[in-house]
């Protein structure tokens, strides 16, 4: 048996966050030309009352509706976020009670980011080629926005809320999940972190004192640090070398790829990616103008619309890169 | 490489930066404008152009276009 993608449906939140609205709050940056490559316009913001789970719970909906799928059929649910209901149970028994979920499906947390869909997509292959299970249920949800610190112009810039829901399954022919390669770059832990709040920092006076990055971007120790520049150049050398090693591993030429999605992480390094692998412009499908950086979601939330462009039809061959927090990468190629 | 070419690829790459502003003597964090996203221009740029990685503390040690191109060439 062979794992392979079925299908995929998302749901954003409705309320929009567009550049208008970011040049209100931060009006030194309307003049910034450069802000175009980032290739953001407006991004959706989640309600301050919802959690990741509701937006989990609202993509899971719409894949059984879109895609008429059983969920009594469903063996896992994989539930990849950076934000938790609480501090337990996992947010996975949630998802699951609030889903009605069959009694004999399994249900873990992955707490993965940027990076998570790949992570994602190898435990489902390992579910269902190793394991004997049929229907796997990926949740990947963001709801960054909420930890990002109002006066922070790169980050509210750049992250978008959302939730995606992807079916894998089981088929008797034809590969439809390959190769793997992750990575973790775990001396760059501080790169993108929310300090305070978890076990090691309990949240106090002193989370909440605003600091500046050298580029003007204020946050304090209760939000979301990220620092821009280290990340960047994280993703110039690691997502280049992975996507080889990916390429040697499975046996194939990047010429025998006919699509690369990239995490949506900003248009600027995607290109930047893309041009150092010499990869032909028409071959990476982008994403983001409309929802910004949704992290874990990125990537399926893309290959949702290439589908329905038409940029991916039967027996394409996509190679997925994920890259972020932690620092973390992951890649696979998928054959729809 | 010299520092005109590497200026004019500056002003090249920077979309409101014209032609023959930038001086090796211009402390760029001055420059109206100056953010975070110029910072990762600059890094692609260092990057692509002469295959030398600049990370945020280098930049951090760096005040005008004549120090970041010092620090390029002494790394090539």
């Amino acid at each position: 048996m062979y794992a392979f993608i079925k299908a995929i449906s998302y749901y954003l939140p409705t309320s929009k966050f567009t550049n208008s609205d970011y040049f209100n709050v931060f009006p030194e940056m309307a003049e910034n030309k450069n802000l175009e490559r980032v290739g953001v316009k407006e991004r959706r913001i989640v309600d301050p009352h919802l959690t990741s789970s509701d937006l989990g719970v609202s993509a899971a909906e719409n894949i059984f509706l879109e895609h008429k799928i059983d969920r009594n059929e469903i063996d896992f649910i994989l539930y990849c976020s950076l934000e938790s209901d609480y501090l337990l149970p996992a947010t996975s028994m949630v998802v699951h009670k609030r889903l009605m979920l069959s009694r004999n499906c399994g249900a873990i947390d992955l707490s993965v980011g940027c990076s998570g869909y790949p992570y994602a997509l190898s435990i489902a292959k390992g579910l269902i080629e190793s394991s004997g299970f049929k229907n796997i249920l990926i949740i990947n949800s963001s709801t960054l926005t909420k930890t990002i610190h109002l006066k922070d112009k790169a980050s509210r810039f750049i992250f978008g809320d959302g939730a995606a829901a992807t079916l894998v399954s089981s088929r008797d022919d034809n590969w439809g999940i390959g190769e793997f390669i992750f990575g973790s770059v775990s001396k760059m832990t501080d790169a993108i972190i929310i300090k305070d709040g978890g076990a090691r920092n309990p949240i106090s006076e002193s989370s909440y004192i605003d600091y500046k990055d050298d580029y003007g971007n204020i946050t304090d120790n209760a939000h979301l640090y990220m620092d821009g520049p280290s990340v960047f150049n994280f993703g110039l050398k690691a997502v280049p070398q992975m996507i080889s090693d990916l390429l040697i591993k499975s046996k194939t030429e990047l010429e025998n790829i006919d699509l690369f999605i990239f995490h949506q992480a900003n248009l600027f390094l995607i290109d930047s990616i893309r041009k150092k692998l010499l990869i032909p412009e028409e071959k990476v499908f982008n994403f983001m103008e409309t929802v910004g950086n949704t992290v874990s979601a990125s990537i399926p939330i893309a290959i949702y619309e290439a589908q329905k462009s038409g940029k991916i039809t039967s027996g394409s061959k996509v190679l997925l890169a994920g890259f972020g927090v932690g620092l973390s990468t992951g890649a696979t190629i998928i054959h729809f | 490489m010299d520092i005109s070419e590497f200026i004019k690829k500056i002003e090249a790459e920077v979309e409101e930066l014209t032609p023959g502003t930038l001086k090796p003597e211009t402390a760029f964090r001055n420059l109206p404008e100056w953010s975070s996203m110029h910072a990762l221009i600059i890094i692609a740029l260092v990057d692509m152009e002469y295959d030398v990685t600049i990370t945020g503390d280098d930049l951090r040690k760096c005040t005008t276009i004549n120090d970041i191109y010092n620090f390029v060439k002494s790394k090539k």
